[in-house]
């Protein structure tokens, strides 16, 4: 369909809703699935204590769903609606930023019982928890850029 | 208790079709983690607009529950001081892995992808470990 280039106004506004209902979808799925409960979050995460699997059904029925669409959404290399390309990960290298990130996330997962999307539905909702949980994920990222920006030598 | 699997499952489903409706309309990957970061300092893209509307719709979400179902929000297991460690180890940590339970559980393991089926194992691990740990002080 229509690219980015030739998007007139109502294209334009028309991707930028539904970018916002992507968005509302996503967070209303957190909520119902019981993401944004960081009990359950640690009641799944913790094998130990009286274990609940039931959240393992928010990643699958995710992936299922998602995996399914992935391949109809690509099925004749079709463009996006609204770009000219797709923007899909290629690497396929495993590196050590692959691994401490990950294992440093799952840290913090296990620590707080929030990922990055709960945390920011739970400090949308007020809650004191997730606002002190989101600033620091913020603070903690924008650290993170800048550490590579130290380790790349201070180039742009 | 069978409801909680089919609100997970039902949660999840929905999560994966917000994940194929910004592929189709943009054409990216819907990963939380990813989409906030670039947009901070100091290696902010320039591409926003896509990006803080998906944010936009995310914490419009938050809102509306806090205001009709409060509840959906659960209150912390542990003292603000963790849960400021917390965030901050996962907000370096999912720059530095390049994604969290969104872009590599959802969009990643959905296509396959080696990376993401790698990040997702090590940090179920370590979560796993770590929610042990700390269920024993806190």
């Amino acid at each position: 369909m229509t690219a980015v280039a030739d998007c007139g106004l109502r294209c334009r506004l028309l991707s930028i809703v539904l970018a916002v209902v992507a968005g509302g979808l996503f967070g209303a799925g957190l909520l119902i699935s019981g993401m944004t409960q960081p009990a359950r979050v640690i009641g799944f995460l913790d094998v130990t204590r009286g274990w609940d699997p039931s959240l393992a059904f928010v990643m699958g029925g995710a992936v299922v769903v998602y995996a399914l669409a992935f391949r109809w959404i690509r099925r004749d290399r079709r463009d996006p609606w609204f770009d000219v390309t797709f923007h899909l990960p290629t690497r396929r290298d495993l590196d050590a930023p692959l691994l401490v990130g990950a294992a440093l996330f799952g840290v913090g997962w296990g620590l707080g019982g929030l990922c990055p999307g709960p945390g920011l539905v739970a400090a949308a909702s007020g809650s004191i928890t997730g606002l002190a949980f989101a600033a620091a994920m913020i603070a903690g990222m924008f650290l993170q850029h800048l550490s590579a920006r130290v380790r790349a030598g201070g180039s742009a | 208790m069978p409801s909680s699997w089919l609100f997970a499952l039902a949660g999840g489903s929905m999560i994966g079709a917000a994940g194929a409706l910004l592929l189709l309309t943009h054409g990216r990957i819907a990963g939380i983690s990813g989409v906030l970061g670039s947009l901070l300092p100091p290696t902010a893209v320039r591409d926003r607009g896509w990006r803080v509307a998906f944010l936009g719709g995310l914490l419009a979400a938050g809102v509306v529950a806090a205001a009709f179902a409060p509840a959906a929000v659960g209150a912390s297991v542990r003292s603000l001081p963790l849960v400021i460690v917390a965030g901050a180890i996962v907000g370096f940590g999912t720059r530095l892995g390049s994604g969290c339970t969104s872009g590599h559980g959802v969009c990643g393991l959905s296509r396959f992808s080696l990376r993401s089926m790698v990040a997702v194992v090590t940090f179920m691990t370590t979560g796993a470990i770590t929610a042990w740990l700390a269920g024993g002080w806190s």
